[in-house]
């Protein structure tokens, strides 16, 4: 089993209340970003990371958003490359560079082919189609989203492992004199991992490429039916899935007793979390759905998008607004940790939690994912305890459970039964079971 | 809601199925459609369709002519409509453009102004507003940038007749179609050709009028103004108390200034 940690590099000095009365941290005007506490900020989250590489964690992850005190990380290559020379021994895993919204993929090769050479060969990459809202940073057009992704992403690899000079033509990039001097240290090319919100159709393309597919805190249900449309497809292309095809992105907070660490559990879900990462506008720029999502949409936001009204009100008018919708959000903390959306405790009482997250879904690649505004010694205290103690009671499940990563068995390298009918990863029987 | 009888018909276009709403009686008149797509038939299309055909074809990728992935921006989408004229032997015709649909037809007689007989400009996109700013449909709601296009989105009987009561999925889906195609091919710059005050020298001889609600907080009126200065024998009418839909928002006016315009 692969077990790493994550944390969105949030910047939390900033009002509750500008997050809430937007419903948006996307688009909270970056007047209120203080570039002092920034700076002291993302090198705090870098010595995280650092530490970690002591206690144990087999991965670092990183991810990239942009125009956002939700993530800080708005070029996660620039803290990759910190880490790749500041660490020694975890691997850096990047989930994911948005590679929609980068105009040029060949520069993004050598990135991080530069970065894979200076952690020895450390680097796993991986792909996002970005947020909608990222697309409106970067100005990339959401209509050819899926374009850009799939071109880019040839053109990198074609990049990494082709002879060069060759000509690059598609119909979105176009490189006359492609010859990439730095190339990355694993060969063919670095494993590469693919994060989602289980979107059917990144999960069928990850199956027919052999990429594991890491689900970012999803629901267990919905994403044990993304398990197994993803097992579906690699039995179409001929192989069966296995816990190496699957990872899993998991809210956590641990402390030395359990009320500290249900108090700062709730820090989750800050400016309502993820829930109020961007506005649906923004989430959803023209195009950048399929036809079969849009339709989803359709009946999703149809009732609500009143004549006169917009999707989401623009501004809130008493402060009285403000502390109910406050309050509708902290009380969802409950529910959240019922469903195991976040698991709070202490190293002990988290194990039968985390136990029944890794029997339904079976992953070979686990993440932590640590967030919320918490003082920095509570974060090291929470890094400490998952680092020594829970750390390796997960990696004993896994052991147990055979939780192959994909390290350990190569991805899609499983043979198919001669039935050609192929064996369920996850286990409906485990989340059934109470 | 339509006293003249129109209805939908399919003309080939290279690889493409165009459908073309047709209604009325006598010499063609070409109506090019804004960005979130041909909203329906209102009253200044009676009243046109008394005396004129009626040809409103929908453009490729929003919602009922399939998209053709090779048109990647305006102009692209300007030569499909030149075939289509040329083949269908419309050609000299009179066009009447809304917005991205004026756009259309501005990058049209630049490249061939003898396509039109007269020509319309209606709140046309195209121009980089020397004042002001085109307004950013791609980071609101169709319904929020629909309320933004008219004064007053509330009781405009036209407007409800459009876009009142509930908001259903197919209008969704429809709007989605229309904007995904839009950010296709008018994405960046954002809804202008940065040549084109350099290549409206280029129309000659076009009988051409501007109509420009005053009040327009999508095309702000100062490029209208640059149409009316670059295009040369333009005449430039504006509408008071109007935003960028005077043919909803000011229909009489709005049919009397084509009617004694097109004769």
């Amino acid at each position: 089993m692969h077990i790493m940690w994550f944390t969105e590099r949030a910047y939390h000095y900033l009002p509750e209340e500008e997050v809430l009365k937007r419903r948006s941290f996307f688009g909270v005007p970056n007047s209120f970003f203080d570039a002092e506490k920034g700076s002291q900020l993302l090198n705090q989250y870098l010595d995280e990371k650092i530490y970690s590489d002591e206690l144990g964690f087999d991965g670092v992850m990183l991810n990239e958003h942009h125009g956002t005190p939700f993530c800080m990380g708005a070029v996660m290559d620039v803290e990759a490359a910190v880490l790749a020379r500041a660490t020694r021994r975890v691997r850096i895993v990047l989930l994911g560079n948005p590679i929609p919204t980068v105009a040029n993929p060949l520069r993004l090769a050598e990135e991080l082919a530069m970065i894979d050479m200076i952690s020895g060969g450390r680097l796993v990459p991986g792909w996002v189609r970005g947020a909608g809202s990222e697309q409106l940073a970067n100005n990339a057009n959401p209509a050819y989203n899926r374009e850009y992704f799939d071109e880019a992403h040839d053109l990198i690899l074609a990049a990494w492992t082709r002879p060069g000079p060759f000509r690059w033509e598609s119909k979105h990039f176009h490189f006359r004199f492609v010859n990439p001097w730095v190339l990355p240290l694993q060969k063919p090319h670095p494993p590469i991992w693919i994060p989602g919100l289980i979107s059917p159709e990144t999960v069928k393309w990850c199956a027919a490429h052999k990429y594991p597919y890491v689900a970012l805190a999803t629901m267990l249900k919905p994403t044990l039916e993304m398990w197994d449309l993803y097992t579906a497809e690699a039995a179409a292309h001929g192989y069966q899935a296995g816990p190496e095809n699957f990872g899993y992105l998991q809210p956590i907070f641990v402390h030395e007793t359990e009320e500290k660490a249900d108090e700062l559990g709730r820090n989750f879900l800050f400016g309502g979390g993820f829930a109020n990462f961007a506005r649906p506008e923004w989430m959803f720029p023209p195009g950048y759905n399929s036809k079969e999502a849009t339709r989803r949409l359709a009946s999703l936001y149809a009732n609500p998008n009143l004549p006169g009204k917009t999707l989401v009100p623009q501004h809130l008018h008493s402060m009285n607004d403000i502390a109910a919708i406050k309050k509708a959000v902290y009380d969802n903390y409950d529910t959240a940790k019922e469903s195991l959306q976040i698991i709070t405790g202490t190293p002990k009482s988290v194990m039968p939690k985390l136990r029944k997250v890794l029997e339904v879904l079976r992953p070979g690649i686990f993440s932590f994912w640590l967030d919320g505004p918490a003082p920095r010694a509570d974060r090291m205290t929470c890094l400490k305890l998952l680092g020594a103690e829970v750390l390796p009671a997960v990696r004993e499940i896994g052991k147990e459970l055979g939780l192959a990563d994909p390290f350990q068995v190569a991805p899609g390298s499983r043979p198919l039964a001669a039935s050609g009918r192929p064996e369920r990863v996850g286990s409906p029987e485990a989340l059934a079971a109470g | 809601m339509a006293e003249t009888n129109h209805k939908e018909e399919t003309f080939r276009v290279g690889e493409t199925e165009l459908r073309v709403i047709k209604g009325g009686q006598g010499k063609p008149l070409l109506v090019l459609h804004g960005e979130l797509g041909f909203p329906g038939w209102l009253q200044w299309l009676d009243a046109l369709a008394k005396k004129r055909t009626i040809w409103i074809p929908l453009h490729p990728g929003f919602g009922k002519t399939p998209m053709a992935s090779w048109i990647m921006n305006v102009r692209d989408l300007g030569a499909f409509y030149s075939r289509f004229i040329r083949e269908q032997k419309l050609a000299p015709v009179d066009v009447i453009g809304f917005s991205l649909g004026g756009w259309l037809a501005a990058e049209m007689a630049v490249a061939n102004s003898a396509q039109f007989g007269k020509m319309v400009l209606v709140g046309a996109a195209g121009l980089k507003p020397p004042a002001g700013e085109i307004m950013d449909m791609f980071t609101m709601t169709a319904r929020g940038y629909l309320n933004a296009n008219v004064v007053d989105s509330r009781t405009n009987p036209e407007f409800a007749k459009l876009f009142g009561g509930e908001q259903t999925p197919e209008q969704f889906e429809a709007w989605e179609d229309a904007r995904a195609e839009t950010a296709r091919i008018a994405w960046a710059p954002y809804m202008y050709t940065q040549s084109m005050p350099e290549l409206l020298a280029n129309v000659s001889g076009l009988p051409t009028l501007i109509l420009w609600g005053k009040q327009d907080a999508v095309t702000p009126l100062s490029a209208g103004e640059l149409y009316h200065q670059k295009i040369a024998g333009s005449k430039l009418t504006t509408f008071d108390n109007c935003g960028h839909m005077p043919a909803v928002e000011k229909p009489a006016d709005f049919i009397k200034a084509i009617e004694s315009f097109l004769g």
